[in-house]
């Protein structure tokens, strides 16, 4: 389960560049109102689980499209900024 | 005893629930509404393989049983058996999309631990296996110790199976009932739903949809920009090209009926009610279904097919500086048409104070009834000049009336949310579906059902409301000989003298106010009541409302006619508006407070152009 929180986990998902697989490392849940909280564990969103970042709109401060587990989610940055990931090792 | 079994269909939203509750009832469905709620209750009929009926209900999308949203509430009080007029469902059919088991599988835990008989649909196997997934329906039975029937809704694969297996759970013996789940919070039961899915996976290939090809483009910052202005140009282009011919035709066959009507019955009070109330009234309203169901089309379209939550992931960023989520971009565009679906289509907005907000500045933006007002106003008042090559001044002004309307909006969404719609935004949070190919059927019932809702407002409340219209502008009559019009002389008429002080300071003399009281049933209406009450028979030539504009630039001064565009920018003249936002939002409370704050904005509004007008001289 924690074989990758170690690597990289300064990493948020904001700052993920696309198209690159890496795990959820740690959600800051406090940095979120409780029902994003909910909303996001209810997508899926959960230490160990695989994502990557797809998309990103209007260059700057648009949402993200991610992929999450099998699933494609949109969210915005702030969300996203609270999800720290660990890439994957090349 | 002898009533059908209850069976209801539940599972995650995009789950393909909708078409299996189709492939599974076919035509035999009904659309109603859940008492109290905005949320529409889809049933209809199940037919068992001995031809036992079942009543089959479609519950609405959720991902869990701890609601969000008005729709996950009804799902969670429907399954606990406290939803209003609801009985307990006799058993359940969850549907899970075989190609997001992970996630789907954590709602089939938790319901699954509700005690109720439980059929797993294995839904979309089909698109699954496209994606390099090889899943074992068997073993996933065996971890959940419920039936599993891998389906195709689409191609009506599995149903058959399904149907026996619903059989099975309804007459057999209660199925072993799992591991106690109390108390397991989310994290818990998606660890576990995490695990079962692995279990139940033969073999995975990374996910590789052509959609995300495609999101690639729609998603872009440039060409999914243009994409979405090209679709919303065919949507708007097709709204008023084929919805023009219908709406003329409505209104011919109202005017045919009313000449019928005419000429069987004497001259009299009660012809007038029926000729010059109920069908000119209603036929005002009812005019603009063929626009409302070319919109709706549309809608639907963009919803079924998945498109709709790419055009909000691209609209996000400038709803959120107005306090709203890019949920609301489509629903405020189609109120450019007419507010009524507009507001309507505001039901995809989870988030309640966002969808009241959406809702409550739907009317401000330039609806299609509008444009008859403008177009006539603007002709007689504004000088056909070009202020540069290629922009004539008219169509300025135009421009500047939508304009108006939507920087109104904004602004009035940003006090808005600072104060009524008072909140934590929920943000902008959602799963992005799959592409798919909407279904015809499913565009038809849609449609259907939309249709049916407007014509019954139109035949009840909207009726009703013209009827008092025209008594208001037909009562008392004047005695025989009187030198005063019979408008003149009708209770609308001394209205019109009683609050024409109160409109005198922002320009309108007691002709226009007068004209504004029949206009509260639709905006166009404005035109011909204008002719009224100048006197003009429109019936007479087909130079009506040329003559109409001719009478308004002799009697009105250019200050006052800018003040009454602008009236209209603001004005909540739509009585389909108000009902449909009471219906809405259950209630006289927002209708109430959106006509209030509408007038107030029209009134400083048309005021402040009235003495700027003034103030330069025009």
């Amino acid at each position: 389960m924690n074989m990758f929180s170690r690597v990289d986990s300064h990493l948020s998902l904001e700052s993920l560049p696309n198209r690159q697989p890496a795990t959820v490392a740690a959600i800051d849940w406090a940095r979120l109102s409780v029902p994003e909280a909910r909303r996001l564990r209810e997508l899926g969103f959960d230490e160990g689980v695989g994502v990557e970042v797809l998309h990103r709109s209007l260059i700057g401060k648009g949402p993200i499209a991610c992929r999450i587990g099998r699933m494609t989610v949109a969210l915005r940055r702030t969300v996203a900024g609270a999800i720290r990931v660990s890439q994957h090792a090349a | 005893m002898n009533a059908a079994p209850l069976v209801a269909l539940v599972g995650n939203p995009n789950a393909g629930k909708s078409a299996l509750f189709n492939a599974l009832t076919g035509a035999r469905q009904k659309v109603g509404n859940y008492p109290g709620v905005t949320v529409e209750r889809h049933s209809g009929r199940l037919v068992l393989p001995d031809g036992r009926p079942v009543e089959l209900v479609d519950l609405p999308g959720a991902y869990s049983l701890e609601p969000s949203s008005p729709d996950e509430r009804v799902t969670r009080d429907f399954l606990a058996g406290t939803q209003a007029g609801e009985r307990l469902p006799d058993a359940l059919v969850v549907v899970v999309d075989a190609s997001n088991l992970d996630n789907h599988l954590r709602f089939t835990l938790q319901l699954i631990a509700l005690g109720l008989p439980v059929v797993v649909a294995l839904n979309m196997i089909d698109l699954a296996e496209r994606d390099g997934l090889k899943l074992d329906p068997e073993r996933l039975s065996r971890e959940l110790g419920v039936p599993v029937v891998p389906t195709v809704a689409v191609r009506r694969r599995g149903l058959d199976e399904l149907r026996a297996q619903v059989d099975g759970v309804l007459t057999g013996a209660p199925c072993a009932k799992p591991a106690p789940a109390e108390a397991e919070d989310i994290v818990t039961l998606q660890r576990r739903a995490r695990k079962i899915a692995a279990l139940a996976t033969v073999s995975e290939a990374p996910v590789r949809r052509w959609g995300h090809a495609l999101d690639s483009v729609a998603l872009h910052p440039v060409s999914g920009v243009l994409m979405l202005l090209a679709i919303l140009f065919v949507m708007f282009q097709t709204v008023f090209w084929a919805g023009a011919a219908p709406a003329d035709a409505i209104a011919a066959g109202f005017d045919w009926v009313s000449g019928v009507v005419k000429h069987l019955m004497p001259d009299s009070v009660l012809r007038s009610l029926i000729t010059d109330g109920v069908i000119a009234g209603v036929g005002a309203v009812v005019k603009f279904l063929p626009q409302i169901l070319v919109m709706f089309f549309f809608i639907l379209l963009l919803e079924a097919s998945g498109y709709m939550v790419r055009a909000a992931f691209l609209m996000d960023r400038l709803m959120a500086h107005a306090g709203l989520s890019g949920r609301a971009f489509i629903p405020l565009l189609s109120s450019f048409a007419c507010a009524v679906p507009g507001i309507m289509s505001t039901r995809t907005i989870d988030d309640e104070k966002d969808r009241l907000t959406t809702i409550l500045i739907a009317p401000l933006m330039t609806c299609s009834a509008r444009l008859p007002v403008y177009t006539l106003i603007i002709g007689a008042m504004i000088p056909n000049v070009r202020v540069l090559p290629f922009v004539g001044l008219q169509g300025l002004v135009m421009l500047g009336l939508y304009i108006m309307g939507v920087v109104g909006a904004f602004v009035v969404a940003v006090v808005l949310r600072k104060t009524v719609t008072q909140g934590a935004s929920s943000g902008f949070m959602m799963e992005m579906p799959k592409y798919q190919l909407p279904q015809l059927n499913h565009l038809a019932i849609g449609l259907w059902s939309r249709a049916a809702i407007f014509l019954k407002r139109a035949g009840t409340t909207i009726a009703f409301t013209t009827i008092v219209l025209w008594a208001m502008l037909s009562f008392p009559k004047p005695p025989e000989g009187s030198p005063v019009s019979p408008v003149n002389y009708s209770i609308a008429g001394r209205i019109a003298n009683g609050i024409e002080p109160v409109f005198r300071p922002i320009g309108f003399n007691r002709d226009i106010v007068l004209a504004l009281i029949p206009a509260m049933a639709a905006r166009e209406v404005a035109v011909a009541a204008l002719g009224t009450v100048y006197a003009i028979d429109e019936s007479g030539s087909d130079g009506g409302e040329a003559q109409i504009a001719t009478t308004l630039a002799k009697r009105w001064s250019l200050p006052t006619a800018l003040a009454f565009l602008m009236w209209f920018v603001f004005a909540p003249q739509c009585i389909s508006t108000i009902a449909v936002t009471r219906r809405e939002t259950n209630g006289w409370k927002w209708p109430a407070f959106m006509v209030g704050y509408l007038f107030a904005l029209a009134y400083g509004a048309a005021g402040a152009t009235y003495w700027v007008a003034k103030f330069f001289g025009l």
